[in-house]
């Protein structure tokens, strides 16, 4: 068993045709995932790569039986792509795209209330379960050639400072047995606690690593939670200490406002759950190791 | 993004939200006959600057005449106003709001945030006003009423009755409050507001309720719908190398260190400012240059870094996922070429191709040292510019 996903599940891409679109779901065929629709309102009935498109989520989903979207759309249109997401019951819709208005969220959590649908992002890289050395199920736009399988669980924030994490499980001798991007947003879908709590059911994870960054409170949060939860060792990082106030460090949610949201804070949250904290991303990998006993 | 406090108190206006007349003015001559056009006895001279403590730190006056409006407004352009949220530098004063004066008998506190708890805005309030709310949250928190608005239908009745009540307004002035509030979460909504704050909301001697101040931040992300609040921009009340850097697609932020660094990622460039720190340096900047960085980015990233004189040293990290190391290696050669580079550069290349984007970084003939790790990079940065 894997979080989420596994090499068993089946995708679509809602924005199939669109550049981005396009370009990553050639690369999560290329890593082997079962990509089984593509989704782009009136080019239903082509057929690019190899991948049926349709017109609705709807129809791609009756006609393929994915269970997962991924979504490229541009941000203007991604609220209404997310709610015919949900419409359709899907039960997993990742969101790639970057930029969506905050109340556009607001929105859409307040229409996927009650339903069974979980939301990954938006603003992430995505999620990703490697299976063999070379293939998996990659929704997302991470580097695929990093990562390996195995025993390590990864929840971040951050596109980039993940894929750091990754690779150096990976040049340690380990691997990962899910990746997940939960983005940089200030509303989003799955935060650190739902993912703390996926991880620590899964019997096939034996390590967390998780990256938080500046602003919000979901680090201290997810900390308390760990404290009744998790007996899974904790390897994290906190990105932002030199981050001065009121200025908003790319991500809309990075941003220390009213005194909050400090990676001091942060740290001295996750030291106290007993998570071993780590001063730069450049010792995670190794630190990961040394508690695993490996 | 933030606009002006005559700029937000007009577009308040057109939702229903009653603030004094005025006149915006660029000139000091112009003060003086905005002060006679209002025809008052009392005048308030109000600095225009993205920045809060304006009356404090004295950019705010009350004037009785047309002369004295115009000599406080000589007095105060083109100079540098300090508040505490301005940075030493300062801020210089390019606009001056000239208002009619208000009697004021009491001054309350209102605001729409928002909360990415609620997930939603929320209205904060406080029947104290015109001064520190983040004070008055940590002293006395039971002073602050706050409401969750519901996304899609907006503030609802029971609200409006329990903040009036809470902010000490009854009869006509309960009913005055309860509008005002009403059309400010109207504007927020509309406008896809980050803030929309009230700080002084005031009850006048003679009865009235309005807003003495207005504060108004935009989400960016949700400016492409929103013409009307695009062009309140004012690009002197930014940095000029992060309006250099936007031109691009670059989210640069000016910090006041010396290292320059350029990556790939908000969460990444932050780790790096941080190591940079952690092995004794200072970054000078916060740049992201994003998952698909161009020849020309990189260029114009290294000449915007650059333009920042403090700059001694700069530090490159970047994580090729989808872009090839190789492909990055060669920007960074051309833009180190094309801007004649002169201040030490470490390269920390990681990714697919990494080995082919180092031999090329190496085989370059350009000063420049290579990492191959972050914690490499920021010792090797800080130990060429000690």
């Amino acid at each position: 068993m894997t979080v989420l996903v596994d090499g068993n599940t089946k995708i679509l891409c809602q924005g199939f045709t669109g550049e981005a679109g396009m370009f990553h779901s050639k690369n999560s065929l290329a890593y082997g995932t079962k990509l089984v629709a593509g989704v782009t309102p009136g080019k239903g009935g082509q057929t690019l790569e190899g991948v049926p498109v349709f017109d609705t989520v709807r129809e791609a989903k009756a006609a393929s039986g994915a269970s997962v979207s991924m979504i490229y759309v541009p941000a203007a249109f991604t609220a209404d792509a997310i709610c015919e997401a949900v419409d359709a019951e899907m039960d997993l819709v990742v969101v790639i795209t970057e930029g969506i208005p905050v109340a556009d969220m607001a929105f859409v959590k307040d229409v996927m209330k009650g339903t069974k649908t979980r939301l990954i992002g938006p603003n992430c890289p995505g999620i990703i379960t490697p299976v063999t050395d070379k293939s998996g199920c990659k929704i997302g736009i991470m580097p695929a050639y990093i990562h390996r399988p195995g025993k390590v669980g990864i929840v971040s924030r951050s596109g980039t400072l993940t894929y750091e994490a990754v690779f150096q499980v990976t040049n340690n001798g380990m691997g990962q047995s899910t990746c997940i991007g939960i983005g940089g947003d200030p509303i989003k879908g799955l935060d650190f606690i739902d993912c703390l709590k996926l991880f620590q059911d899964d019997k096939d994870t034996e390590g967390i690593i998780m990256i938080g960054e500046i602003g919000g409170t979901a680090e201290e949060e997810a900390c308390e939670f760990m404290a009744g939860y998790v007996k899974k060792p904790v390897v994290g990082f906190i990105a932002g200490a030199t981050a001065p106030p009121g200025k908003r460090m790319g991500h809309a949610g990075a941003i220390i406002s009213g005194g909050k949201g400090t990676a001091a804070d942060k740290k001295s949250a996750m030291k106290k759950a007993g998570v071993h904290v780590c001063d730069t991303p450049s010792v995670l990998g190794a630190t990961m190791k040394k508690v695993l006993g490996k | 993004m933030n606009i002006h406090e005559y700029q937000a108190k007009q577009l308040l206006a057109k939702f229903g939200v009653p603030v004094s007349k005025g006149i915006a003015c660029q000139t000091a001559d112009a003060v003086g006959k905005a002060f006679t056009d209002l025809g008052e006895p009392l005048g308030v001279v109000k600095v225009q600057i993205h920045a809060g403590g304006r009356g404090k730190a004295g950019g705010v006056k009350l004037v009785r005449s047309a002369d004295e409006a115009k000599k406080v407004a000589s007095g105060l352009f083109g100079k540098a106003l300090v508040t505490h949220q301005t940075g030493p530098e300062g801020r210089v004063v390019k606009t001056i709001y000239v208002e009619a004066g208000s009697d004021i008998a009491r001054e309350m506190y209102l605001a729409v945030v928002m909360d990415r708890g609620a997930q939603a805005p929320v209205i904060i309030a406080a029947a104290e006003g015109g001064m520190d709310i983040e004070e008055l949250a940590a002293h006395k928190p039971q002073a602050i009423a706050r409401h969750r608005v519901h996304p899609v239908k907006g503030v609802q009745g029971f609200q409006l009755r329990a903040l009036t009540k809470h902010l000490g307004l009854s009869g006509e002035q309960a009913k005055a409050g309860s509008k005002l509030i009403q059309s400010l979460v109207t504007a927020f909504m509309a406008l896809d507001c980050s803030l929309a704050e009230i700080n002084p909301m005031i009850v006048t001697k003679q009865g009235e309720v309005k807003a003495l101040d207005a504060k108004m931040s935009f989400d960016d992300n949700a400016l492409f719908r929103h013409k009307d609040v695009m062009e309140c921009r004012d690009i002197n009340e930014e940095d000029p190398k992060e309006v250099e850097a936007k031109k691009f697609d670059l989210n640069y932020i000016a910090l006041t260190g010396n290292i320059a660094c350029l990556v790939n990622g908000a969460g990444l460039a932050m780790a790096t400012m941080d190591v940079i720190q952690l092995k004794g340096g200072m970054p000078a900047n916060f740049l992201d240059v994003g998952g698909g960085a161009n020849k020309t980015q990189v260029t114009n990233a290294f000449k915007i870094l650059l333009s920042d004189k403090n700059v001694k040293g700069i530090l490159v990290n970047i994580f090729g996922g989808i872009m090839k190391c190789d492909t990055i290696a060669e920007g960074v050669i051309a833009a180190a070429r094309e801007v004649k580079l002169s201040v030490p550069l470490v390269v920390r290349l990681e990714g697919t191709n990494v080995d082919l984007g180092r031999k090329l970084l190496q085989d370059s003939g350009l000063n420049l040292q290579t990492a191959s790790s972050l914690d490499e990079a920021a010792e090797k940065i800080v130990k060429a510019i000690a």
